[in-house]
C-alpha cells in the first residue's frame, strides 16, 4: 500500500504523472481548503471588531498624548 | 519530454520562472519596508501585518480560482463563453496543480502570476495605511489580487485575449494590467475611506505626514526596484521556437517573446528598464526639488510609464517617456489631493495608477501600427485601442469595483478604524500585547535606573 500510488521508483519517468497522496480526493481537499480560508476571514473579522470596540472604550487620554508625542 | 532539447528547454523555462519568483518576492519585502517606514510609530505592527497577510490570502485564493480565471476568461463575456477546456487544467483540483512529473511548468508559471497578484494587492495596501481595518483591506486584497487583475490579464495580457485581438492592446510589462488597475482600485477605496485624522486642516489645506523612517522607505523602494527585474523577466517567455508559437513568424530561429508571443530580447528590456528608471529619477528630482520620497517613487513611475512598450522601445524613448510620466503623475497627485481631499499615504495612485494609465496611452502613439501579436487577424497597436484599454484597466476593472465594495463596507461599519483608536494608534487596538510589552520593559528600565 502506498498513499501516492507508487511503492518503489522502478518506473519509466515518461509514465509518471501525479505523485501526491490521496489522488482522486482533490475536490474534497479543495473543499477543506476553502472552508479553512472562509473560516479564517470570519474568525479574524469577528475578533478584530471586538478588539477595536474594546480599544475604543478604553481610550486613555494620557496614553494617546504620549503616543502622539512619539510621532 | 521527448528529446534532450525539449528536456533542456523545459527545465530551463521551469528554472527561469522559478528565479523570477524569488526576485519578485523582494517586491513584497520592499512594500512592507516602505509602508512601515511611511507609517507613524504607533501604527507599525498593524501596517506590517496588514501587508504580510496579503501573501497567504491572495495565494490561497489564486490557487482556488485566480489561475483558472486567467485561462477561462480571455474572451468571456463579450466575445465568447468561458474557455472551459483551457481552464480545466488550471482548476485547483486538476492533477497538474500539484506534484506531477508529467507537468513541470504549471507550478512556477502559476507562481509568477501569483507574485503579480501580491503586487497588485500591496499597491492598494500602501495607500490606505493608518486608518483601514485589516479585515476590510484583506477582502480588497483577494478581490484585486485574485479576481479583477487576473480578469484584466485574461483580456489584455494573454496571447488570445479579446483586448489584444480587437483593440490591438499592448502592455508588455504591465503598465495597465498591474499598475493602472491597482492605482485605480486604490483610488476607488480612498474616495470612500477618507483621509487620516489631521491630514487636512479645517480650511482644507493638506498637511504633510512625513515618513517616520526615511531610510527604511529608501531601502524599501530599492527592494522594489530589485524585485522589478524579476517582474520584467517574468513577463517574457525566455525561449521558444517559431513552430511552437505557430503564428506568422517563419524560419527556425528561436527567440524570447513578450506575453503575447511577439519577439523581444532580454537585452532590450535591460536597456529600457534602466533608461526609464534613470529618466524617472532625473525628472522627479527636478520636479520635486530633490524631495527624496518623490525622487525615488518617480524612478519607479518612470519604469511603470515606459513598461507598456519597453519590449520594443529604443532606450532613449524609454528614458524620455520615463521622464515625462512621473512629472505628470506628481502634478496630478497634488492636484487631486487638494481638489478632492484624497489622502494617498504613499502616492500609490500617482506612481502606479496615473503613471500606468499614461504609459498605456503613450505606447499607443509611439508603437502605432506595430503588430500586437504574431497571429493573423489581430488589430495592430493604435492610440484608440490603448486609450480604451487604459480606461478599462483604471476605471472599469479598478476604480469601479473598489468603489462599490468599499461603499458596502462603509455602510456595514466594517471599513474604518474608530476615530479614538486611530488617534491612540492602531497597534493599541489590535496589537496591544506588543505595545504593552514595550511600555512594561521601558517602565522596568526606568525603575532600574532610578534604583541604582
Amino acid at each position: 500500500m502506498s498513499t501516492i500510488g507508487y511503492k518503489d521508483w522502478a518506473v519509466d519517468m515518461a509514465d509518471v504523472g501525479a505523485m501526491y497522496p490521496f489522488q482522486g480526493a482533490e475536490v474534497f481537499m479543495v473543499i477543506l481548503g476553502v472552508v479553512f480560508w472562509i473560516g479564517w476571514h470570519l474568525i479574524q473579522s469577528k475578533r478584530e471588531a471586538a478588539e477595536l470596540e474594546e480599544a475604543r472604550k478604553m481610550a486613555d487620554p494620557d496614553k494617546v498624548k504620549a503616543i502622539l508625542e512619539r510621532y | 519530454m521527448d528529446g534532450n532539447l525539449d528536456a533542456l528547454t523545459t527545465i530551463f523555462t521551469e528554472f527561469y520562472y522559478w528565479v523570477t519568483v524569488v526576485f519578485m518576492f523582494l517586491i513584497h519585502v520592499g512594500f512592507c519596508m516602505y509602508e512601515v517606514g511611511a507609517s507613524r510609530r504607533k501604527n507599525h505592527m498593524h501596517t506590517l501585518m496588514k501587508n504580510v497577510m496579503i501573501i497567504p490570502l491572495v495565494t490561497v485564493t489564486f490557487f482556488f480560482f485566480g489561475w483558472w480565471i486567467y485561462w477561462a476568461f480571455p474572451n468571456f463575456p463579450f466575445f465568447g463563453g468561458l474557455d472551459l477546456a483551457a481552464g480545466a487544467a488550471n482548476t485547483p483540483w486538476s492533477e497538474t496543480m500539484g506534484t506531477n512529473a508529467s507537468d513541470r511548468i504549471t507550478g512556477v508559471f502559476w507562481a509568477a502570476f501569483l507574485l503579480f497578484s501580491w503586487t497588485a494587492a500591496s499597491i492598494v495596501s500602501g495607500s490606505v495605511i493608518e486608518r483601514i481595518r485589516s479585515s476590510a483591506l484583506w477582502v480588497h486584497a483577494v478581490l484585486i489580487g485574485s479576481v479583477w487583475w487576473i480578469i484584466d490579464a485574461a483580456w489584455g495580457w494573454h496571447y488570445a485575449g479579446w483586448m489584444v485581438q480587437k483593440l490591438g492592446y499592448h502592455d508588455a510589462y504591465a503598465s495597465g494590467v498591474i499598475h493602472a488597475i491597482a492605482g485605480g482600485y486604490a483610488l476607488g477605496v480612498l474616495v470612500v475611506l477618507g483621509p487620516r485624522i489631521g491630514k487636512f486642516a479645517a480650511d482644507g489645506t493638506p498637511r504633510d505626514i512625513p515618513p517616520h523612517n526615511p531610510w527604511m522607505v529608501t531601502l524599501g523602494i530599492f527592494m522594489i526596484y530589485t524585485g522589478f527585474w524579476g517582474f520584467y523577466a517574468a513577463c517574457n517567455v525566455p525561449l521558444i521556437s517559431p513552430e511552437v508559437i505557430d503564428g506568422q513568424i517563419v524560419g527556425t530561429t528561436w527567440t524570447a517573446t513578450n506575453i503575447y508571443l511577439g519577439p523581444t530580447t532580454l537585452g532590450a528590456i535591460t536597456f529600457n528598464f534602466l533608461l526609464s528608471l534613470s529618466g524617472g529619477l532625473m525628472a522627479s528630482y527636478i520636479v520635486s526639488k530633490g524631495d527624496a520620497f518623490w525622487t525615488f517613487s518617480g524612478g519607479l513611475a518612470g519604469i511603470i510609464g515606459a513598461s507598456a512598450g519597453n519590449d520594443l522601445y529604443h532606450p532613449m524613448q524609454a528614458m524620455l517617456i520615463g521622464a515625462f510620466v512621473p512629472v505628470v503623475a506628481y502634478k496630478l497627485h497634488y492636484w487631486v489631493e487638494r481638489k478632492f481631499k484624497i489622502d494617498d499615504a504613499v502616492g500609490a495612485v500617482a506612481v502606479h495608477g496615473y503613471a500606468g494609465f499614461l504609459g498605456v496611452v503613450i505606447a499607443g502613439f509611439v508603437l502605432w501600427g506595430a503588430p500586437s501579436s504574431p497571429y493573423e487577424g489581430y488589430a495592430a497597436i493604435n492610440p484608440l485601442g490603448q486609450i480604451a484599454g487604459a480606461i478599462i484597466m483604471f476605471f472599469v476593472l479598478g476604480f469601479l469595483p473598489a468603489y462599490i465594495v468599499t461603499r458596502i463596507q462603509a455602510a456595514r461599519g466594517t471599513l474604518r478604524i474608530p476615530a479614538e483608536v486611530e488617534l491612540q494608534g492602531l497597534d493599541m487596538g489590535e496589537h496591544e500585547a506588543y505595545e504593552e510589552a514595550i511600555a512594561e520593559i521601558t517602565a522596568a528600565s526606568a525603575e532600574h535606573i532610578k534604583a541604582n
